[in-house]
């Protein structure tokens, strides 16, 4: 499997800065490795790999493509992880809303609660080699690509231990070597840069595929038709998701968007309607849609039908363009975490008492990576200067401040 | 020494660098199969092929965001703007996206981008085709600014941007391509942050950058011959300004003309004034004067264009005015 410090044929380093730690873990490993290792064992009773067969009863829709089965197969060992990820991501945006109501976190903060089948599914589809950009609801997506719960929140909190130092913030989290390119502020983003991405991959030859998330309010920037032309133009392997959670804040798909549906608006792309609450219907979608571009068919688009709990952000109650029974109804009927539960609990693998008791952990996880979170210090005043530039021609480069030019007295 | 024209002596930079960095690659209107609009990229997709000499279609706001998602993974892409103005459309991609991205990222990213092109006020062009770009980036952190004006100063600036590991806009000019002159063998890289100083003098410093750099030294020459010893500094390096070359000559001097060819209003000269007022009060004798394009769209009559920008005559005049031959020993 390349390493993240790859080596071009030309014999020149892949990547601008040669990141530590070579070794490209695939998701499910990392996670366990890192958050629960010795639990592991404890609490999967059964650790067998027999397949369980289950049911995708919301049918994909297929726009100018054959759809994915309405079925698959999973494991004891990954539905224990799917629980384990997904009550991990809850936790974590609900301990985010907490410290932003206590005023510890600032500005904008965007929570990805309900729309945690998204993530784990098509991470479960993907491997670190496959590019990820997304937008700005993106702590999950960042947990998903291997960061800790502690990078995270002591980035929300603008702490040193932050994955960007502080600097970024909510929106701009990065992880240079399992190809996550952000965290982005802008909506439209991801289309135009993922098309970027793809098109290095293409470049370099290598046998992955680039995932471009935006939501269904940039689905109508034009730089997302542009990209989409190029995309198909140059048969790049590119998968766009459209994460259609209904809102684009406070202004419905239906007030937005003149067509109805993401899925079928470009003739020239294919694309599939996802239950983005199903976590198996994600990873089949997903899994279907990597084939399809690793063929050199060109790009794909998945539209996730999904379902944010929060408003739009933490400024946004969320209550004034949809209705309280509208978002508890979705909680009951098709919450993402509770279709695990059941089956998990269908199939005799653990009891309810024993998945309270997992989800449990999971919290005391988020709670210690948020204390581990708040002892890290501020950053240091100078740390506002740092990264402005990247100094590499030998010549002073100028701060922000003028003052730091040092002018030669005749 | 082999005689080239500025045009071509950029694409001898773009040649060099791609053949030595297979990362590197061109993307933009017509850089492929025609060759470029102003035939800087000429031949070279002939010997590199379509996936380094991308012809893209007219998005510039996506084919720049396109740009700077390669360049995160490590690619070398050289965006070309096939008029700087159109780039208005990716302001969005080159502030947002290109220049804060070391910083949001805490480090982690870097996007080892050059998106070059023609500006400035050209023969007759048009208010929309006339613009200069430099005004409005000049305030985005993150972002580098250069300005070639001569072949030798343009291929080794674009060689230096294209190995840089900041984005760099590249500011050509629409009148300068088929400027001649003498290239030396080997590398010859440009220091991207440093002025160039064409003329050592004494009695005044005239800081200039692109195209007004051949007015002032049209202006020098006619100064010259009446007795006037003014020192002649091309900017080059419009972001960050190169205040320690500046500095050195006012501090000689003790006059300052910046001649311009941005507008008046928050243009280059106006944020060199404001530095030089700040850090070298003491040094001068009176006001920097600035001469800078007048704050209208470029009209399409030649006669009014040429009102619009600076004219040798005027640079003359400032520096008279400035110099009374008393004051000047």
């Amino acid at each position: 499997m390349p390493v993240a410090g790859a080596m071009l044929r030309c014999g020149l380093p892949l990547l601008s800065r040669v990141g530590g730690g070579g070794r490209v873990l695939s998701w499910p490993d990392a996670l366990l490795a890192r958050s629960w290792s010795g639990q592991a064992e404890q609490h999967s009773p059964a650790q067998d790999d027999k397949p369980i067969p289950v049911d995708i009863p919301v049918p994909f829709l297929a726009h100018n493509c054959d759809p994915p089965p309405q079925h698959t197969e999973t494991s004891g060992e990954e539905l224990f992880r799917f629980f384990r990820v997904m009550n991990v991501m809850r936790r974590m945006e609900i301990a985010s809303d907490l410290l932003y109501k206590q005023g510890h976190i600032r500005g904008f903060c965007h929570l990805y609660d309900g729309q945690e089948a998204v993530a784990v599914g098509m991470e479960a589809a993907l491997t670190w080699e496959d590019p990820l950009i997304t937008a700005y609801r993106e702590h999950c997506n960042y947990l998903g690509r291997g960061a800790t719960v502690t990078q995270v929140v002591a980035e929300l909190l603008g702490r040193q231990a932050g994955c960007s130092r502080g600097k970024g913030g909510s929106m701009h989290m990065y992880h240079l070597d399992h190809h996550y390119y952000g965290g982005n502020g802008i909506v439209g983003t991801p289309p135009p840069l993922g098309t970027g991405l793809a098109y290095a991959l293409q470049y370099l030859k290598k046998p992955n595929v680039a995932v471009a998330m935006y939501g269904d309010g940039s689905a109508n920037q034009g730089q997302v038709a542009e990209a989409m032309n190029m995309a198909a133009l140059w048969k790049l392997p590119i998968v766009y998701v459209v994460e259609n959670n209904h809102f684009g804040m406070g202004t419905s798909e239906a007030r937005a968007s003149a067509h109805h549906g993401f899925y079928d608006r470009v003739g020239y792309i294919p694309g599939i309607k996802v239950d983005g609450m199903s976590v198996f219907a994600v990873k089949v979608a997903v899994a279907h849609a990597k084939e399809w571009c690793l063929a050199g068919r060109g790009p794909i688009l998945l539209e996730m039908d999904t379902y944010r709990y929060h408003g739009h952000s933490m400024s946004d109650p969320g209550s004034t363009y949809r209705t309280r029974d509208e978002i508890q109804g979705v909680r009951r009927e098709r919450d993402p975490i509770d279709l695990v539960h059941k089956l998990i609990t269908k199939e005799g693998l653990a009891t309810a008492e024993e998945l309270k008791a997992l989800a449990k952990e999971c919290r005391a996880e988020v709670d210690a990576a948020v204390k581990e979170s708040e002892a890290s210090p501020e950053p240091e005043e100078a740390e506002l200067f740092t990264h402005v530039y990247r100094a590499d021609t030998g010549v002073e480069m100028f701060g922000a401040d003028r003052h730091a030019s040092r002018l030669q007295r005749n | 020494m082999a005689q080239l024209l500025l045009f071509e002596a950029l694409r001898e930079a773009i040649l060099e660098e791609m053949e030595r960095d297979c990362r590197v690659f061109v993307m933009g209107e017509d850089v492929g199969h025609y060759g470029g609009s102003y035939k800087v990229t000429k031949g070279l997709a002939e010997k590199y092929g379509d996936w380094r000499l991308l012809d893209t279609p007219i998005a510039e706001n996506s084919f720049t965001g396109l740009a700077i998602g390669a360049a995160m993974t490590g690619l070398r892409p050289i965006v070309e703007g096939m008029n700087m103005g159109f780039l208005l459309l990716a302001f969005n991609q080159i502030a947002n996206n290109a220049g804060m991205l070391h910083y949001t990222s805490g480090g982690n990213f870097t996007t080892p981008l050059v998106i070059r092109g023609p500006g400035g006020v050209g023969r007759q062009l048009g208010a929309e085709h006339s613009q200069r770009l430099e005004s409005y980036f000049q305030s985005v952190p993150g972002l580098q600014m250069v300005a070639c004006s001569t072949p030798v100063n343009g291929k080794g600036l674009l060689k230096s941007a294209i190995r840089s590991q900041n984005p760099v806009l590249f500011f050509e000019h629409v009148l300068l391509y088929n400027i001649k002159q003498p290239i030396p063998t080997g590398e010859n890289l440009s220091s991207l942050e440093r002025a160039e100083v064409v003329r050592e003098g004494k009695d005044v410093t005239l800081l200039t950058y692109s195209r007004m750099r051949h007015y002032v030294i049209q202006a020098a020459r006619i100064l010259v011959s009446q007795g006037y010893d003014p020192e002649v500094i091309d900017l080059v390096s419009l972001k960050p300004l190169d205040m320690g070359t500046i500095a050195r000559s006012i501090q000689k001097t003790h006059r300052a003309i910046i001649v311009e060819e941005c507008m008046r209003t928050g243009g280059i000269g106006a944020t060199l004034r404001a530095s030089i007022m700040e850090y070298l009060f003491d040094e001068l004798d009176g006001p920097v004067v600035c001469l800078s394009s007048q704050d209208v769209p470029t009209p399409y009559s030649g006669l009014l264009e040429d009102m619009t920008v600076v004219q040798p005559g005027q640079i003359v005049q400032a520096v008279k005015s400035m110099c009374t031959k008393e004051s000047v020993q």
